[in-house]
């Protein structure tokens, strides 16, 4: 379903701050997989979404979605089959809008000409029945000014929105940083829930690497703006967090003798 | 005392076009578009050359036209050429000064003995065809008319964008849609209807002044953020009227002031400038005036 080669990018070329935030990446994602992305802060992790999503061109290599080279769409252009979660829940909905404008902006964008009514009279019904599955108590404030919920409240509608027509990619940038243990578990549940429902191929950067390994089909880790480990099948089930914690260790602590060889070349 | 209040109203409804501009641009934008004092004059210009060459119905429908190229022009420069939202207003407006004056081919024109748009409507009423009524009833259609097309607009899929735009472009980015585009569609109908209050006016009394839309930014803010403080900041619909209201009791207070001599026509914009002023800094007063309880009570526990 994605297929990344070789991908690079580097910011501030040429000045005395450049920083390569990807350094020929690959990846090769199948359909309905799963993976959580874990790194330590500058891996990559945030950069590498920020490119397949093309908020900036890359340097080199390619991203092809669904047989489809994406690598020089623009952004609102791949945003037709790429859904975004970010760590902000400010970010993914239109404060001043309703629950219901949100929610038939994003569908009726999806579905419908631009001049014809945003929000009919079944939308609510679908809506409402929408809203229901995420047991929040918000299918009866569909007239309700988004920006009025909580944030956790926010992430969820959101995650809900953008699965409304179903994506080809779901990218979830850290997207329970920002809520409180109990909520952050629940918008995971919730994640896991329409995600498993209509096989969407997901990324989730998180921190959190219990749910790195119990989430999701498949662990990758970023370091350096490369993949440095990607765990999948037995020897991600098998793996414990104290396992991964060491590997992580291992790997990061690889990466920066990397590094220092690299500087000592110069 | 009667035709002050008529000639309030009537003046009233016919800004009302401009403040309906200045709402969608400041308040659903949440850009100051300074477009707005150009795009006036863009208007009366357009109307008053074509009124006085025999056209006055041409004339409203190329004021807007012009209107809606002229914000089109200032969405190209905010979005494509990246130019400060508020400098790329400066920037057509002042351009539209030579192109105003040149359409007019004059500092001002004079539309005395031309046939006016309001003529057919008026001879409808008889004997009062030459007062302000006729000319107030069609004016406050033409507002009706404007307002329910917006509203009816913003329920539309492009206009649902257009106001989610205004409150957060990342979110409309991630829904696929072109944010330049809404900005460009967004400043273009608002100054198409800033345009179209000019002609109106233009044409209603008579005269066309390559001057007259200095400061009508201010006079567009005025009015909505009066018809906020009667109505409320409340939903998109509730807004576009209380921006027509606002208008109106604007012209209200205007006119009253002048009548009883409260102060010269020259304050008018100095006055203007002074109920934004204030008005606009009511929550920032509110929020002073509330921290320095909270301190005051802190200290006191302390």
């Amino acid at each position: 379903m994605l297929e990344i080669k070789n991908l690079s990018k580097t910011f501030l070329k040429g000045t005395p701050n450049e920083h390569k935030a990807l350094d020929g990446i690959s990846l090769s994602l199948d359909k309905g997989e799963f993976v959580t992305v874990i790194g330590s802060n500058g891996a990559g992790k945030s950069t590498l979404f920020n490119a397949i999503a093309g908020e900036f061109l890359c340097d080199g290599g390619k991203i092809v979605l669904d047989g489809k080279n994406i690598t020089y769409q623009k952004e609102h252009v791949r945003a037709k089959d790429i859904g975004r979660l970010f760590q902000d829940p400010m970010r993914g909905t239109a404060p001043d809008l309703t629950i219901e404008e949100n929610l038939a902006l994003v569908y009726s964008k999806a579905t419908r000409h631009l001049f014809s009514p945003a929000l009919k009279k079944r939308d609510v019904e679908f809506f409402r029945e929408k809203l229901l599955r995420l047991n929040m108590g918000l299918e009866d404030r569909l007239k309700t000014k988004m920006g009025q919920l909580s944030g956790g409240q926010r992430q969820a509608v959101t995650l809900m929105m953008s699965t409304l027509v179903t994506p080809k990619l779901l990218l979830l940038d850290e997207h329970t940083a920002a809520l409180d243990p109990i909520t952050a578990e629940k918008v995971l549940d919730i994640t896991e829930k329409i995600v498993a429902e209509n096989n969407i191929t997901t990324m989730m950067i998180t921190h959190n690497i219990k749910s790195a390994l119990s989430l999701g089909t498949r662990t990758i880790m970023l370091e350096g703006g490369k993949t440095v480990l990607d765990l999948k099948g037995d020897e991600r089930s098998n793996m414990s967090v104290q396992d991964l914690l060491s590997l992580y260790r291992q790997k990061s602590g690889k990466e920066l003798d990397n590094d220092r060889m690299l500087l000592t070349r110069e | 005392m009667l035709s002050v209040i008529s000639g309030a109203v009537l003046l009233g409804f016919q800004y009302a076009l401009l403040a309906l501009g200045v709402y969608i641009s400041f308040r659903i934008l949440n850009i100051p578009d300074l477009t707005v004092d150009g795009s006036f004059t863009f208007g009366i210009a357009v109307s008053a050359v074509l009124c006085a060459s025999g056209h006055p119905f041409l004339g409203l429908l190329a004021a807007v036209f012009a209107g809606f190229a002229a914000g089109a022009v200032t969405g190209f420069l905010q979005t494509k050429a990246k130019i400060h939202p508020i400098l790329a207003g400066i920037l057509t407006m002042s351009g539209l000064y030579t192109v105003n004056i040149t359409i007019m081919g004059a500092p001002n024109v004079s539309l005395i003995g031309k046939k006016r748009f309001y003529d057919r409507f008026a001879s409808l009423f008889g004997e009062n065809s030459s007062g302000d009524l006729p000319k107030m009833i069609l004016a406050a259609i033409i507002c009706a008319v404007c307002v329910v097309l917006l509203i009816m607009f913003f329920k539309t899929v492009l206009g649902l964008c257009i106001r989610a735009t205004g409150g957060n472009k990342d979110m409309v980015r991630a829904s696929s849609i072109n944010t330049d585009t809404t900005t460009v569609t967004a400043l273009a109908i608002s100054n198409a209807l800033v345009a179209l209050s000019g002609a109106v006016i233009a044409q209603t009394q008579g005269f066309a002044d390559v001057n007259s839309g200095s400061g009508m930014i201010v006079i567009g803010l005025a009015s909505v953020i009066i018809g906020e403080v009667i109505f409320g900041r409340r939903s998109l619909s509730v807004g576009l009227v209380s921006a027509v209201v606002g208008s109106v009791i604007y012209r209200m207070i205007v006119a009253f002031a002048l009548e009883t001599n409260v102060f010269s026509a020259n304050a008018l914009k100095l006055l203007s400038a002074i109920i934004v002023a204030v008005t606009l800094s009511v929550p920032a007063v509110k929020n002073a005036i509330s921290d320095r309880k909270m301190k005051r009570e802190g200290m006191k526990n302390a």
